[in-house]
């Protein structure tokens, strides 16, 4: 149930960037979920009751799922494993324990709606993310 | 200039509805996509620092104890305080939902307690326990042990500012939970296989739990013990003594 605790976070994370640049509300917000935080459905459940009342209120919520991966020190080569749980190399069968993708919980980006001119250098253009799935705060 | 909103090409955001160069609107509103790039629980960690700095600057050795309810934390924190206060001044955060039941037992070892009752949260952070530290006399090159809400999955994402993340795991659990709840032992720098006196009772190889140990975490330092019968513990207690005269010196370097 922390994924409570998360969407919190990240809401209260969003609040404090939309409210020092000025904005009137938060149209969406883009997050980065590792396979091994395993919270990515939870957090599209809990998102609206966190983001209720704040300026993240309606907001949708965007969540890329960033996949496992590992580094197989046998083979010298990062590698995609056969579960979540199996740290092994799908190849040679070596543990493989140092992971390199899959433990992410990050706060990507946010779109704001009737922001201030922010800074130079930090924006970035809207893309689209192929496994990326979406919710409608209510 | 947008014909829609009159923002020149100075200015850069990107808008939603309508597309040109640099920027899209939707109806007349500026939507503004700015790149954050930042871990979610970025409050957490930097209250997390603050502690870790403050037990550095002070020697104090803290680990945070956690494991599935019922695997004994209580009994050996009990257990280990009392091999430890006579060489070593030791204080308890002690993280529950409910109840005073485990600080009251650790009280009765006489030593520093501190009741979280986190309520309907399922992990102590940061920020709990840098407040729990203000009600505790904070002993210089002291050993403080904050034990977690018993709960194997949640307290795995947050960092407390400890030295060590010491997850214990009794024999009545099973060896196959360290691959049932990896982030725990990924996250963990220490395991500690308790109640081993039961081990004639129960189907839990030990070998085989530690070969699981080592598949996801291969720098583990594993202590197995009974706190029952006291099997296991010299090297638990004698880590313990090391790690915190280790805090003390280190401390005494950066004074």
């Amino acid at each position: 149930m922390h994924e409570l605790t998360i969407a919190s976070a990240l809401v209260e994370q969003v609040c404090d960037h939309a409210r020092d640049r000025g904005a009137s509300r938060v149209g969406s917000i883009r997050v980065r979920m590792g396979a091994l935080s395993g919270i990515a459905k939870a957090l599209h459940f809990c998102f609206p009751s966190a983001a209720k009342g704040t300026i993240c209120d309606g907001a949708v919520l965007y969540i890329d799922e960033v996949p496992l991966t590992v580094m197989c020190m046998r083979c010298d080569a990062v590698k995609t494993p056969s579960g979540h749980y199996n740290f092994r190399c799908p190849d040679c069968g070596h543990p493989t324990p140092k992971v390199i993708t899959g433990r992410e919980m990050q706060l990507a980006s946010i779109e704001l709606v009737g922001a201030d001119a922010p800074p130079a250098g930090a924006h970035a253009s809207a893309g689209t993310t192929d496994n990326s799935l979406s919710s409608q705060g209510i | 200039m947008c014909s829609v909103c009159g923002c020149g090409p100075g200015t850069h955001h990107a808008h939603l509805g309508h597309e040109h160069a640099g920027h899209e609107h939707i109806g007349h509103e500026h939507h503004d996509l700015v790149l954050i790039e930042k871990d979610i629980l970025a409050k957490n960690d930097l209250y997390a620092e603050t502690n870790r700095q403050r037990f550095e600057r002070l020697g104090v050795f803290a680990l945070n104890l956690v494991s599935s309810p019922g695997s004994g934390k209580t009994t050996l924190l009990v257990k280990t305080i009392g091999a430890l206060k006579k060489k070593l001044p030791v204080a308890v955060i002690e993280g529950d939902q409910q109840t005073s039941i485990d600080a009251d037992r650790i009280r009765e070892t006489g030593v520093s307690t501190v009741q979280v009752n986190t309520g309907r949260g399922c992990h102590l952070d940061a920020h709990m326990v840098g407040h729990a530290m203000e009600d505790l006399p904070l002993v210089r090159n002291s050993v403080l042990f904050i034990e977690n809400v018993g709960n194997l999955v949640c307290p795995a994402s947050f960092d407390l500012g400890e030295a060590q993340k010491v997850a214990i795991l009794s024999v009545t659990e099973g060896d196959d939970k360290p691959l049932k709840y990896p982030d725990m032992f990924a996250a963990a720098t220490t395991v500690v296989i308790s109640k081993i006196d039961l081990l004639p009772y129960v189907d839990f190889n030990v070998e085989r739990c530690i070969g699981h140990l080592g598949s996801i975490n291969p720098d583990l330092d594993i202590f197995r013990l009974s706190a029952t019968t006291g099997e296991g513990m010299e090297a638990w207690i004698e880590m313990l003594t090391g790690a915190s005269v280790h805090a003390a010196k280190k401390a005494l370097c950066h004074a």
